[in-house]
Formats: C-alpha cells, sequence, structure tokens
C-alpha cells in the first residue's frame, strides 16, 4: 500500500511511545547504571567501567548457563517446529472439528506459566505423578529432582506440551490461507504428497515458520517461571538456565553491578541472534 | 497414515490433556488419598478444596486481582494501540520504520532483566503494591503486540475505504469509530485475547511488584506451596481455577484464532 507522509501520524504513536518509553527507557537505563557502578550499599555508589562486564564474560558461571541456554533452545526448536508443521498438516480443514481441535490446542498457551510448572511437578513425581510412575513401572529409572537427564527430559517435554500448540496455530492458519485452485492444479499435474507439500505449502508457510522459530527462540531463552517451579534450576545447577541465573545473582546475591552487566549482555544476545534468523529467512525474499 | 489423518492431532490432544486430567483430578482428592496411594480417579470425591477456595479471602482476592490487573491492561493496551497501528498502517512520517523496530524490541526483552529496575521505579512513583503498577509493567510487551497485531489487520483494509468516507463528509473521528473501527473489529477482538492472554500467564513481573494487597493468584500459589506445608489437593484446584478463564475467552475467539496467531498477516 503506498503510504502517504504525515508527520502529524506522530501524534497518534505518541501515547504509544510515551508508555513504552516510560516502562522500557527508564528500567534499561537503570540496568546501564548499575552495570558501570560499584555499591556497598546506602545508595552510594562508584565509577566502576567496564569491570563487571569483563567479569561476567569471563566467569565460567556465565558460560555454562549459556551454554545450557543454547542447548535448551536448540533442542526445543528442533523438537517443535517439525512437529507442529506435522500436526498442522494433518489437522481437518473444514467441518465441526476444526474448532474443537484448535480450543483444545490452545489451552496449554493460556495457562499462568507457574501454574504450567506445578502441574508438571505433580505429573511427574516419581511416587504420585502419573508421568513419573509409568516410567518407574516400565523399569527405567526416573527422578526429576535427582538425576540430571531426567530433569532435562521432563523440562524438554514440558516446554513441548506448553508451546508446540503455537506452532500448530500459525501452520494452520498459513495452510487454510492457500486457495483451492493451487492444489486443483497440483492434482491436474499429477502431484505426489511431496511435491504438493515442497512447491505449494512450504513456501506460502515460510512467513509463518519465520515467525513462529522467532517467537519460540525468543521465548525459549527467555524462560524463567515454568523451569524455577519444575526443578529450581537443580539438581545442582543443571537446569539453571540464563533468566534463572540472573534472577540469582540480582535478587538472591543483590550483587546489582554483574547482574547489571550480564542483563545487557544477555539482551544483545537476544537481539543479534533475532536478528540474524529474520535477515537468514527473509534473504530470499529481497531477491 | 493417508487413511488416518485424524490420528496424530487426537493422540496430540490426548498428550495435552493428561497432564490437565491429572491436576483436576488431584483437585478432587483428599490430601490422604494424594500422599497415600496412586488412584487413577478421586475414591473419595471432595469438594472440600475448592469450598476453602472460594470462602478463604487470601485465595479469592488473588483471583480478583489477578483478573483487575489484566483487564486494564487489556483496555489500556488496545486503546492506545489503535491509533497507534492506523499510523502505521496508512502514513509514512519521521522515523517511522525505527520506531516500530524499537517497539518490537521490547518483545525480546527478558522480564528477568527488568524485574528490579521495575521495582524500584514503581516504588519511587508510589505505585507498588496495586494492580496499576502491574497493568502498567505488562504494557511493556503487550503494547508492541498490540500494535503488530493491528497493524497487521489494518493494512488489510484497502485505503479506498478512507477516502470514500472522506467523501461522504465523514470527519476524521467520525470515520475511525463509526466505520474503522467495526470493520477491524475482528482484529481488536485478537488483539485483546492476546493481551489478555500474556497478562494473565506472566508472573515475574507481577509478582515483582506486588507484596500483599494486589497479590496475583498464580503468586498466592507458589507462597502457600512454600509456607503451608504442601497442600497439594488445594493448589491443584487453585491451578485449575485459573485454567477456566482462559477456556472461556479461548472459546470467544475461537472463529480467528488461528488467523489471530498468524498476528492478521496471513
Amino acid at each position: 500500500m503506498n503510504k502517504t507522509v504525515n508527520q502529524k501520524a506522530w501524534f497518534f504513536v505518541l501515547p504509544v511511545f510515551l508508555l513504552v518509553a516510560f516502562n522500557a527507557l527508564i528500567p534499561l537505563m537503570t540496568v546501564v547504571n548499575f552495570s558501570v557502578q560499584e555499591t556497598f550499599g546506602d545508595n552510594v555508589f562508584f565509577w566502576a567501567g567496564v569491570r563487571w562486564f569483563e567479569e561476567v564474560l569471563h566467569s565460567e558461571r556465565f558460560h555454562a548457563a549459556l551454554v545450557r541456554q543454547l542447548l535448551f533452545t536448540g533442542i526445543i526448536l528442533l523438537i517443535e517446529i517439525p512437529l507442529g508443521l506435522a500436526i498442522a498438516l494433518s489437522m481437518p480443514r473444514k467441518g465441526p472439528w476444526v474448532s474443537v481441535c484448535l480450543v483444545l490446542m490452545a489451552l496449554p498457551l493460556l495457562i499462568p506459566w507457574n501454574v504450567v510448572g506445578a502441574m508438571w511437578n505433580i505429573f511427574a513425581l516419581p511416587d504420585i505423578g502419573l508421568l513419573g510412575r509409568s516410567i518407574n513401572a516400565l523399569g527405567i529409572e526416573y527422578n526429576y529432582t535427582r538425576q540430571i537427564f531426567s530433569a532435562w527430559f521432563t523440562m524438554v517435554l514440558m516446554d513441548v506440551w506448553h508451546w508446540t500448540s503455537l506452532v500448530v496455530l500459525l501452520c494452520y492458519a498459513g495452510l487454510v490461507s492457500i486457495p483451492d485452485a493451487y492444489y486443483q492444479a497440483a492434482k491436474v499435474d499429477g502431484a505426489r504428497p511431496w511435491a504438493v507439500f515442497r512447491y505449494i505449502q512450504l513456501p506460502k508457510l515460510k512467513y509463518v515458520l519465520t515467525i513462529a522459530i522467532l517467537l519460540r527462540f525468543m521465548d525459549s531463552f527467555m524462560i524463567y517461571t515454568e523451569a524455577v517451579v519444575l526443578t529450581g534450576g537443580g539438581p545442582g545447577n543443571a537446569t539453571t538456565f540464563l533468566s534463572i541465573d540472573l534472577q540469582k545473582i540480582a535478587l538472591g546475591q543483590f550483587d546489582l553491578g554483574p547482574a547489571g552487566a550480564m542483563s545487557i549482555i544477555y539482551f544483545l544476545i537476544i537481539l543479534f541472534l533475532s536478528w540474524l534468523f529474520y535477515t537468514l529467512m527473509m534473504k530470499d525474499e529481497a531477491r | 497414515m493417508k487413511r488416518i489423518p485424524w490420528l496424530i492431532p487426537t493422540l496430540y490432544i490426548l498428550f495435552l490433556m493428561m497432564p490437565i486430567y491429572w491436576l483436576v483430578n488431584m483437585s478432587f482428592k483428599t490430601t490422604n488419598e494424594i500422599l497415600g496411594s496412586f488412584t487413577l480417579w478421586p475414591r473419595e470425591f471432595t469438594f472440600d478444596n475448592y469450598v476453602k477456595i472460594f470462602t478463604d479471602p487470601t485465595w479469592y482476592n488473588g483471583y480478583i486481582n489477578s483478573i483487575t490487573y489484566v483487564v486494564i491492561n487489556t483496555i489500556l493496551s488496545v486503546v492506545v494501540a489503535l491509533p497507534a497501528a492506523y499510523a502505521f498502517s496508512r502514513y509514512r512520517f519521521l522515523g517511522d520504520k525505527h520506531l516500530f523496530f524499537w517497539l518490537l524490541t521490547n518483545r525480546m526483552a527478558p522480564p528477568a532483566v527488568f524485574a528490579l529496575p521495575f521495582l524500584q521505579l514503581y516504588s519511587a512513583v508510589g505505585l507498588f503494591d496495586t494492580p496499576v503498577a502491574v497493568a502498567l509493567a505488562h504494557t511493556l510487551f503487550n503494547i508492541p503486540l498490540a500494535v503488530w497485531i493491528l497493524e497487521g489487520f489494518m493494512s488489510g483494509v484497502p485505503k479506498e475505504l478512507d477516502e470514500t468516507a472522506y467523501v461522504d463528509g465523514y470527519s476524521f473521528w467520525g470515520f475511525f469509530f463509526k466505520i474503522f473501527v467495526p470493520t477491524i473489529a475482528a482484529g481488536i477482538g485478537v488483539a485483546a485475547f492476546f493481551c489478555f492472554m500474556f497478562s494473565w500467564v506472566e508472573l515475574l513481573l507481577a509478582k515483582t511488584l506486588t507484596s500483599v494487597a494486589a497479590k496475583p493468584i498464580a503468586a498466592t500459589m507458589t507462597r502457600t506451596a512454600s509456607t503451608s506445608g504442601y497442600e497439594l489437593g488445594l493448589l491443584a484446584a487453585a491451578g485449575t481455577l485459573t485454567i477456566v478463564p482462559g477456556a472461556f475467552v479461548i472459546y470467544f475467539v475461537r472463529n480467528y484464532i488461528a488467523k489471530g496467531f498468524a498476528l492478521g498477516r496471513v
């Protein structure tokens, strides 16, 4: 759509700008302040330069949390995106079952995150939880509060349970927007199901898949509440992801300097990786 | 595979329902039954857990607080996002692309980063422990989202609609409220749904910005779990009740939900 130049449009966006600026710029400046100063309490601050940044970037604790975070995000993206796509492809397109499917699938997305954590905590308890009890009954030793593998397994399964529906709904929206004529043309040409998927459905799904990957990347990179309620970062530090580590430093130990520096590095990593994903996914579009 | 395409969605929905079933199942059990035995359905069926929640003010106030800030946030986000989205979809102005991108970067800010600064900011302006503080804090990610969704829906409306209305003698605001808003009603519904959803499920900021008076239900749950031993039945009942508003809201937008998740751009 060709848009007209109109500087008065700024008045329309001013309320949004002011509200978001109040909520984003002031706290961000607070974090920046923390990150370059040292304090011994009583609101007395000293200039510390980039010391905290150096400390965080060289700290093994931060490296370990970052590696865990990248591993977790990688695993859930590899599971949720193909799974969500497969479910969306096999869903009915018309009829009364569509609404039923959509409503039931969207349900996990509307449950408060700590309830998701608590629900899985109860569901996976080795003695009184359905999942934990069933796995142990199969003869596999499973206890997510003691074994690292069990904790990761439960965490990944919980995230798949919680968020795959988002991918399904996005892909489904893309699929129903493909006109019937495309499929009829494919039929006339005698195209196989794989060819229909590769040359008709996948190109049409590119945009929604980009959104799905971006949203899942960002949100899994920020995972906090569900993980804290489920495992509290344990056993040991096995599931201490970046947000959990940050909260331990900021609110647990009240080390404001390192917490501030870590916040900024954390935010920049998300911004950079999101930009990278988006640029790579949209590369062909420009040509 | 080809003959039974319904198998995959059915299995998936079964998988989704299992933990929810377990929660609901547990909420109807007595503490003795939960801890003493492993039963697939409640043998000593009881409503005690629900009765306690509906009669104890610390519990039901949690629900009232949560609903209050979610509703304030939803209305505020949609109302300020409407004109902004219109501006982004119809006009070019100085810094429009940068502003749009900057708004979206706030969706990428981890709430954990902002928890402590928010606590200081809202204490300083005297809003700490009020629903308004949580509602305002949640606009950080809900306004960008609402602008993004509404802009998507508005860009699908041809510009001729605007021009015809002016020719017919409508003033700008007359056109905006009498013609434009009803045209994108579905988009507004979807945007409101998403604001409701993200405000309802978020806990980190909601918990940080409240202590007693405005404590959200989700925070009441975590604190109960740690203070009064492990009353799993009560916890399960409270959890079950937090699913209800979500289910209720989804039902209303069920026909737009797929398009909504694609942010109105498909």
